[in-house]
């Protein structure tokens, strides 16, 4: 009797805890989305108005440019700088690092765990401290404020995560059947489109939308290597209306609404692939 | 053998395959990562001023290293970031540890929390710190109007104005975005777990904290520091938050080692100094990741042992 009541009050607590945990991690977001469909007057009316009296499409309507308040911030160039450099980044570092994933899971050869490491390492180096030296190379060479400038810069952030990832799905697929290929005729490079990149295919999948999202989020670089609408990305973009003299906070949560609606979606499909791909290349790499 | 190696050109031959695979991911972190890095320790030896350009050939030798180490508030940034990355990742790793404990026990609509708790590592470090910088707002910030609202403070709390409590501020932000990383890892842990350790422990009578202890807690650490491997790799993501909540203010207050770097590159156009600290920067993170290699490697050996 005693013990059974123990269990329901531990489960009850555990309940309460996960729903302050869920409020925790949902709300801030939820707001900042509310935020983007309410009007700026009421966001900012004192004593605050907690339940919306009225949703509107406006501030989704003004950063686009249709509607009949404009706004300074040219974000549909921002959203396409984005999507371009995002997009192109992704499969280069997606093809790199697939030659690069399958030459770790399937080779052995010397200064191989050094060659890893070093690849790591590279990823270490803070975006900030990066962009310093990048900054002075480009300027001199013209990238600056170019998408190719940015693109290249991201497919060399995301190669060494893509390398990690890819090589332990690779590893997942037995060495047997892509050898019995061959035996059967298949030259390596048949055997590896045949059946080994089908077989890897969702976790490379979920590689690519990592590296995605990478470029798609990142900052501290672009807000150095870009200037104009020529490169300029949306995490940058959304800094402009900071530099406002009043800050527009309805029109900046409906940006960041447009820059976390790919995130969540992509997230979302991806979670259990990137679960499986970080432990596994962890523990047993 | 020998003479058949002869005859096919050293790139085709079969050691050679796995170089000429890496070799693009090779070529372009030379590019991009190696090369620039090296040009800017040479410049961290000069007083490369970027609205002077022919200064990049005026070479100082450690000037610029002596000024950095003899100034207070590279100390005071370099301080903050440390105890920061402390404060920070210890509070992931406890959060994370009871959230993954927690979820583990639930059974019901496990999946579906799961993914819900995966949503913060998916945002933009930028997002993030818009987010907070909304709320903690002292005007209209939501969480100022709920503490008015439930009169508990009567005046406007200024959570990215005073200086512990931008801190703190910059902290849970940090630590909101991060803790999902440690929760999902340690999760998958805990459903890679063996049953049998367990069932024995609790046969031999055990109670629930030793079992946690001896047990539980040593077969977690390896999947705590791959978290904190993978964190260590990204830790100036801070940076962004940073740059968006307070911008390194008030009166530099909340200025970790990136956004003091920043300043004196960008703003201040001293490239050189900037290059000085960034190396300090490098080597920090560096440091923070083999620390935990070192660690994960270790505990996955004492893994292997037990088994």
């Amino acid at each position: 009797m005693d013990t059974k009541l123990k269990k329901r009050i531990g489960k009850i607590v555990s309940w309460l805890l996960t729903f302050l945990l869920m409020l925790v991690i949902c709300i801030p977001g939820l707001w900042v989305v509310l935020t983007g469909f309410r009007p700026n007057r009421e966001v900012l009316a004192k004593p605050a108005i907690w339940i919306p009296e009225e949703l509107t499409l406006n501030n989704f309507a003004q950063i686009f440019g249709f509607g009949a308040e404009q706004i300074a911030i040219p974000v549909p160039a921002y959203f396409t700088n984005s999507l371009i450099i995002a997009l192109t980044s992704t499969a280069i570092a997606l093809l790199v690092g697939m030659s690069g994933g399958y030459a770790f899971a399937r080779f052995r050869f010397k200064y191989k765990d050094t060659l890893f490491l070093g690849l790591m390492l590279s990823r270490t180096v803070p975006g900030i401290a990066l962009s310093l030296p990048v900054f002075m190379i480009w300027s001199r060479i013209g990238l600056i404020d170019t998408k190719p400038g940015l693109i290249i810069v991201y497919v060399a952030l995301n190669v060494p995560f893509t390398i990690w990832l890819i090589d332990g799905f690779f590893r997942q697929i037995p060495k047997e059947m892509s050898e019995a290929a061959q035996v059967d005729g298949c030259t390596r490079w048949q055997a590896f489109w045949k059946i080994e990149f089908p077989l890897a295919k969702s976790g490379i999948a979920s590689a690519g939308i990592f590296a995605f999202l990478t470029s798609w989020n990142e900052y501290a670089l672009a807000s150095q290597l870009t200037r104009s609408t020529d490169s300029k990305t949306l995490p940058v973009g959304l800094m402009d209306f900071t530099a406002q003299f009043t800050i527009d906070w309805a029109g900046m949560s409906a940006m960041a609404v447009i820059i976390i609606i790919p995130a969540l979606i992509l997230t979302f499909i991806v979670q259990k692939h990137l679960i499986s791909g970080l432990t596994f290349g962890g523990v047993k790499g | 053998m020998s003479r058949i190696n002869k005859s096919i050109p050293f790139w085709r031959r079969e050691q050679f395959t796995p170089f000429l695979l890496l070799m693009p991911a090779i070529l372009i972190l030379l590019l991009v990562v190696l090369l620039p890095l090296l040009f800017s320790l040479y410049t961290s030896f000069t007083g490369y001023r970027l609205i002077r350009p022919d200064s990049l050939y005026n070479w100082v030798g450690f000037r610029n290293y002596e000024r950095i180490f003899t100034n207070a508030n590279f100390w005071y940034a370099f301080g903050r970031t440390v105890l920061f990355l402390t404060i920070a990742l210890n509070l992931e790793f406890l959060f994370g540890l009871g959230i993954a404990l927690l979820i583990n026990k639930i059974t019901w609509g496990q999946r579906t929390l799961r993914t819900i708790m995966m949503f913060p590592m998916m945002f933009s470090p930028i997002l993030v710190g818009y987010q907070f910088k909304f709320i903690f707002n002292d005007n209209i910030g939501i969480l100022n109007n709920a503490l008015q609202a439930l009169g508990l403070s009567d005046g406007a709390i200024p959570w990215l104005v005073d200086k512990q409590l931008a801190m703190f501020s910059i902290i849970f932000a940090e630590v909101w975005m991060s803790t999902s990383i440690f929760a999902i890892l340690l999760l998958a842990g805990l459903f890679a777990m063996p049953r049998d350790p367990l069932e024995a422990a609790k046969v031999d009578g055990c109670n629930p904290w030793q079992v946690f202890r001896h047990i539980t807690l040593p077969f977690l650490m390896p999947f705590a520091f791959i978290a904190m491997t993978i964190r260590s790799l990204d830790v100036a993501r801070a940076y962004d938050i940073v740059d968006v909540m307070t911008g390194g203010g008030p009166a530099g207050r909340t200025e970790l080692l990136w956004t003091l770097i920043a300043r004196v590159g960008y703003d201040n156009s001293r490239m050189g100094q900037a290059n000085a600290m960034a190396y300090v920067s490098i080597l920090l993170s560096i440091a923070f990741t083999y620390y935990f290699f070192r660690k994960l490697i270790a505990a996955r050996r004492y893994m292997g042992g037990a088994d």
